[in-house]
C-alpha cells in the first residue's frame, strides 16, 4: 500500500453508516504520550528528535506489518501528500507543517494512525463511522497496551501520562465527535448548544480540529480536561449522554424546520443541488456549504437524486489535495475549482 | 429571576461567582466578566493559548520564574512564555506552581484517575485504583444510591487490606 492508493477510496470514519449515522459523521479517540528519560520535542535537539523518531519507528512498524500498513516519513513528504493526510484526517496540521523528523503509520483501513514526533513524542488516533466510542476506547487501549509494553511512557503516580502542555496531562485522552447540524445552526439554536457544553469543559471546533471555522455545519465536539477523570468515564459520558443529547436537539430542531419552513428548507436544498449540478468554478468551502442542506436532506428521505455514499464521495474527493492526486499534477486555485466543479457535475449527472 | 449586570448595570447578569475567602457573590454579564478577567473569551482560542491566559492571570508565581530545570534547562519564565514544558522532568521541579495552573485547567482536579502502565509498580496501581473508587463512591453518595457505595465501600476495604498484608 502506499499513499497514492488513499484516493480510490473513502476511508473508516466516512462511510455514511454506524450509530446515529444521521447525525454523526465520525468519532475519533486520541491518545498523547512521551518516552521517559527524553526530553520533550519543544527542548529536543535535531540529533534527539531524529533518535526518539527512530525508535518509535521501529516500535510502531512491530504493531503493524509493513505490508498491511502505509508509513510516511512526514517530513520527506511531498506538501501535497502532507495535505492529503490532513484532508483525510490522518494527520493534524501542526504535524503537516511542523519542521525536523516525524512521521505517521496508518492501518490498512485507515482507522488508525499513530503520529510520531507531533507535538507529543506519540500521539495515537483511532477513528469510525458513526458514534462509537466504546469500541474505539477498546481499540486504542489495546494498542496503548501493546506500546507500552516495549516503550517506557513518562507517567507520575499524581498526575498520570506526562504531555508537553500540561493541558493534555493525566489521560492524554481527546475524545471527537464530528456531527452535522444544520438544523441547529438555522434555528440558532446551535448557540445554546455551544454555551451548554462549554459549561461541560467541552471545546467545539471545526471540522479539522484546533484553530479551524465551522464549514458545512459540521462541528467537532471534544473534552478539554484530561486530568480527575478516567478515560472509561470520559467515553461514557459522551458517547450515551452528551452526544445522544445533541443528536436529540438536531432532530428536534429538524422536525420544527419541516414543519414551520417546509418551503424554505425545499428551497435552500434544490437551489444548493441547483449550483452544484451547474457550477463551472467552486471553491472547497462553498463546496462543503451547499452540501449540507444535500446531507440533511437525504437523511430526512427528502431528496433521492443522490445517496449519502455519493454525497461523501463528493464531500472528500473535492478537497484541494485529492483533486490534484487524482489528477497526478499540481494545479493553482483556479484550476482546482475548475476541476472541483467538473468532478461534481459528473457525479450529480 | 433575572438578575442585572452590577458592574455595567445594563446587561443581564449571566457569570455568577462567589470570591474566596471572603465569599461574596457577584453577578456580572459575560462582557463583564471578560474585562475583569474573570473568565476567558473562547472563540478560536487554541488550548495552548487558554493555557498561556491562565498563566499570565495567575499570581504569586513570580517567584519561580528563574527556577530552571537541571534536566532540560528551561525557566520556569520560559514555560510561562511559550506555554509547553521542556522534558517530564519540569513536572516535578517546577512541581509547586505547577498545580494551581493545572487545577485552572482541569476542572480543580489534582490526581490522575485512569489508566496505569502496565510497567507502573503495584503500589502505583493500586493508588490509582483506590483514588477511581473513592470517585465512584463520592458520586454514589451524591446519587443517594446507597446500595452501590456500599459495594464500592467494601471494594476500597478489600484493597485497603491486600495493601496491609
Amino acid at each position: 500500500m502506499n499513499i497514492d492508493d488513499l484516493t480510490s477510496h473513502m476511508g473508516a470514519w466516512l462511510g455514511g453508516q454506524g450509530p446515529h449515522a444521521n447525525v454523526v459523521i465520525s468519532s475519533r479517540i486520541r491518545l498523547a504520550r512521551n518516552v521517559a528519560q527524553r526530553p520533550f520535542l519543544s527542548t529536543a535537539s535535531p540529533a534527539q528528535r531524529r533518535d526518539i523518531y527512530e525508535s518509535l519507528s521501529n516500535e510502531v512498524a512491530r504493531l503493524y506489518p509493513i505490508n498491511t500498513s502505509l508509513f510516511i516519513d512526514v517530513d520527506k513528504a511531498s506538501p501535497l501528500d502532507r495535505q492529503l493526510l490532513v484532508e483525510r484526517h490522518l494527520i493534524s496540521h501542526h504535524h503537516a507543517v511542523s519542521e525536523g523528523s516525524r512521521g505517521v503509520s496508518v492501518s490498512h483501513d485507515e482507522s488508525a494512525a499513530l503520529m510520531i514526533n507531533e507535538e507529543d513524542h506519540l500521539r495515537v488516533q483511532v477513528l469510525s463511522e458513526g458514534l462509537q466510542l466504546e469500541a474505539l476506547w477498546t481499540k486504542i487501549n489495546a494498542i496503548d497496551d501493546k506500546l507500552s509494553d516495549r516503550i517506557p511512557f513518562a507517567f507520575d503516580k499524581q498526575l498520570g501520562y506526562l504531555t508537553v502542555c500540561p493541558t493534555n496531562v493525566g489521560t492524554g485522552i481527546r475524545v471527537s465527535v464530528m456531527m452535522h447540524l444544520p438544523a441547529l445552526k438555522w434555528t440558532k439554536e446551535i448557540e445554546r448548544v455551544e454555551r451548554a457544553t462549554r459549561d461541560m469543559r467541552l471545546a467545539v471546533r471545526g471540522q479539522y480540529g484546533e484553530g479551524t471555522d465551522v464549514v458545512g455545519d459540521l462541528y467537532q465536539i471534544s473534552n478539554q480536561t484530561t486530568l480527575g477523570t478516567s478515560e472509561e468515564e470520559i467515553v461514557e459520558v459522551f458517547n450515551n449522554k452528551i452526544i445522544p443529547r445533541i443528536v436529540e436537539y438536531e432532530y428536534a430542531a429538524r422536525e420544527t424546520l419541516i414543519k414551520h419552513s417546509l418551503e424554505q428548507f425545499e428551497d435552500k436544498v434544490w437551489r444548493a443541488f441547483g449550483l452544484l449540478s451547474n457550477a463551472r468554478c467552486i471553491s472547497t468551502q462553498e463546496t462543503q456549504t451547499l452540501l449540507s442542506p444535500l446531507r440533511m436532506a437525504i437523511h430526512m428521505d427528502r431528496f433521492s437524486v443522490i445517496d449519502i455514499q455519493t454525497l461523501n464521495d463528493i464531500f472528500l474527493q473535492t478537497q484541494s489535495a485529492h483533486l490534484q492526486k487524482r489528477a497526478g499534477t499540481t494545479m493553482n486555485g483556479s484550476e482546482r475549482a475548475i476541476a472541483r466543479a467538473s468532478y461534481i457535475r459528473q457525479k450529480l449527472s | 429571576m433575572d438578575v442585572e449586570c452590577e458592574h455595567c448595570k445594563k446587561a443581564k447578569a449571566t457569570v455568577h461567582i462567589t470570591d474566596v475567602p471572603e465569599k461574596r457573590e457577584r453577578h456580572l454579564c459575560e462582557a463583564c466578566a471578560q474585562s475583569e478577567g474573570v473568565i476567558i473569551k473562547q472563540t478560536h482560542q487554541t488550548t495552548t493559548a487558554i493555557l498561556q491566559e491562565f498563566i499570565k492571570q495567575k499570581t504569586g508565581i513570580d517567584s519561580s520564574d528563574e527556577q530552571t530545570c537541571p534536566h532540560c534547562h528551561i525557566t520556569f519564565r520560559e514555560f510561562r512564555t511559550k506555554g509547553q514544558l521542556g522534558c517530564p522532568h519540569d513536572y516535578e521541579v517546577f512541581r509547586e506552581a505547577l498545580i494551581p495552573l493545572i487545577q485552572r485547567a482541569h476542572g480543580n482536579a489534582t490526581h490522575h484517575i485512569g489508566k496505569v502502565p502496565a510497567t507502573s509498580d503495584d503500589a502505583v496501581r493500586r493508588q490509582a485504583g483506590t483514588l477511581k473508587l473513592r470517585r465512584e463512591l463520592d458520586q454514589a453518595l451524591r446519587d443517594e444510591n446507597y446500595e452501590l457505595a456500599a459495594s464500592v465501600r467494601d471494594q476500597i476495604k478489600a484493597m485497603d487490606a491486600s495493601e496491609s498484608v
